[in-house]
């Protein structure tokens, strides 16, 4: 199997795995147990952890809280944020391209009468500053922009962002899902507020993630209980899935360059390998301005599903945008996000690299792609036309 | 997701392609809603001596299409207008509920296949939905 999906989840390294054995056996206590000595051992670990976090982005270790993933690090910053802020103000402002953890949970907000400003975004899925400036009012509490788009992978100018609802005075969360771990951030360069991460899309385990608040932001809490995560956050405490993450991200985080270089090698090789060999295909997102580990293409006249299905029984694991795979009626928010008409968004795959992935890996990839999509082309009306017109 | 048998028409469809000689075409879906369904048959004598087809779409679409064929060739008009989209599904060992549309879709284009052959040998019959009378959002059920 050659796996490329790693923008969807990650392989645990064995490392990870190592550093968070012991604390599903000897060291199994409960953080919240004060006077045991399993208790203090887990408690040691968890500030441990909560340090190589904080490290990793620019942030203190009191500003990092842990939480379930990063659907729960963006519920909890955005209603958080607006529940608490209620009096300033009802009004958030975010974009068309968000992940779904995001935009759901603006259009539950709208339910509850907060006002919800959508910013669209330009051909490559970037964000522009002067339009979030424009779109700031009185009445606005929370600006929710991405770091990095999760299925096209452009990454957005989150410093100006930032600068920007620092001045206004507005409060500014980045889901940083996909940028956590592949690209440098550092919090208090940047201007963010709050920011939400993921452990599995790092190589470490599923379940857990954080959300990094800077210290002084008023937020309610999302989850109510036990004085866990500083007061902040009631669940007694992952400890072991915890342990992982901070291993994970701070692998991650060593060699950043090195690693990022070498990634983006394979990337613009795969990105020119597939344009120059399949005609009739466009790369999504922003050529440069993209993770290091991201790419999306569209493959005129296919639909994405049946691209996959002959991936996947070839060994290649890929995902795609179109409607087929999303389990709903209409082609990726995304894609049509960008400007592409539904018909050209249908055929959509995205192919997303790890550093485990090899050159030999991106190469047979490559030979791959082509004789499927033109298997696909040759039983496709749409094709049958344009064939006719050449 | 899908059975065995659907994944064998995905991966070895059959009757795909155009018919040169065709007397029926019919099509049906659009490129917005991510499946088009192309079938020509070649009908002599009541009989659909010949049938072929292109689709664009997904897993369920293309096995939906090739099955379709299958199950239409060498029968009469009348059988195969009798053909349902259950006949389809229950052929394919099954599809998962998102994509009964496109079993849908496969019974609407033998259907306006032979609408067209109707129309194009002057015969007044109208048949009962003759493609496109599915919309996107009204395919699923």
């Amino acid at each position: 199997m050659i796996y490329l999906d790693n923008a969807a989840t990650t392989k645990v390294k064995d490392s990870v795995i190592s550093a968070m054995l012991p604390y599903f056996t000897e060291t199994f206590g409960n953080a919240s147990s004060t006077y045991t000595t399993p208790g203090q051992a887990a408690r040691k670990a968890l500030s441990e952890a909560r340090e190589k976090v904080a490290g990793c982005i620019g942030a203190d270790a009191k500003e990092v809280f842990f939480t379930s993933g990063g659907s729960e690090a963006d519920n909890w910053a955005i209603k958080g944020i607006a529940l608490k802020n209620k009096d300033k103000g009802n009004h958030i402002i975010t974009t068309t391209v968000e992940h779904h953890a995001v935009l759901h949970t603006c259009e539950f907000l709208e339910k509850q009468g907060f006002k919800v400003t959508y910013v669209p975004v330009d051909e490559f899925g970037m964000v522009n500053p002067e339009d979030i400036k424009n779109a700031i009012t009185d009445e606005t509490v929370l600006v929710s922009v991405m770091f990095a788009n999760n299925e096209i992978g452009t990454i957005n100018p989150i410093k100006e962002i930032g600068e920007i609802c620092r001045e206004k005075g507005v409060y500014f969360h980045t889901d940083a899902v996909q940028a956590t771990g592949a690209v440098p951030i550092d919090v208090k360069e940047m201007n963010i507020d709050l920011l939400s991460m993921s452990a599995h899309k790092f190589h470490g385990p599923k379940g857990v993630g954080a959300l990094y608040i800077r210290k002084g932001v008023k937020i309610d809490n999302l989850l109510h209980g036990g004085a866990q995560e500083l007061g902040r956050r009631a669940t007694t405490e992952n400890v072991a899935g915890i342990v992982g993450m901070a291993q994970a991200l701070s692998e991650a985080c060593e060699n950043m360059q090195e690693k990022t270089e070498k990634l983006i090698k394979l990337r613009d090789k795969l990105i020119d390998g597939i344009l120059e060999s399949v005609p009739y295909t466009r790369l999504n997102g922003h050529r440069t301005k993209r993770l290091p580990n991201n790419t999306s293409f569209c493959f005129r006249y296919i639909e994405g599903e049946s691209l996959l299905l002959s991936l996947d029984m070839m060994g290649y694991v890929v995902s795609s945008g179109s409607a087929c795979t999303s389990g709903s009626l209409d082609p990726s928010h995304v894609l049509l996000g960008i400007g592409l008409p539904h018909e050209i968004a249908h055929g959509s795959m995205r192919a997303s690299l790890s550093e485990f992935t090899t050159e030999e890996e991106i190469d047979s990839f490559i030979k791959a792609v082509g004789p499927i999509v033109q298997r696909l082309r040759d039983m496709s009306p749409l094709y049958e036309e344009v064939e006719r017109k050449d | 997701m899908y059975s065995e048998k659907v994944m064998d028409h995905f991966s070895n469809p059959r009757n795909v392609g155009e018919l040169a000689d065709a007397n029926a075409v019919g099509t049906v879906g659009n490129a917005k809603c991510g499946d088009i369904m192309k079938i020509y048959m070649k009908i002599e004598d009541d009989i659909v001596k010949d049938v072929k087809f292109k689709t664009f779409g997904c897993g369920a679409a293309v096995a939906t299409s090739s099955m379709a064929t299958e199950l239409v060739k060498g029968k009469t008009i009348e059988e195969a207008l009798g053909l349902t989209n259950k006949a389809v599904v229950e052929a394919l060992e099954g599809l998962p509920p998102a994509k009964i549309h496109c079993s849908v879709l496969a019974e609407e284009a033998i259907k306006a296949a032979i609408q067209d052959y109707y129309d194009k040998s002057g015969i007044e019959k109208k048949v009962e939905c003759s493609g496109n009378c599915a919309h996107c959002h009204g395919h699923h059920e």
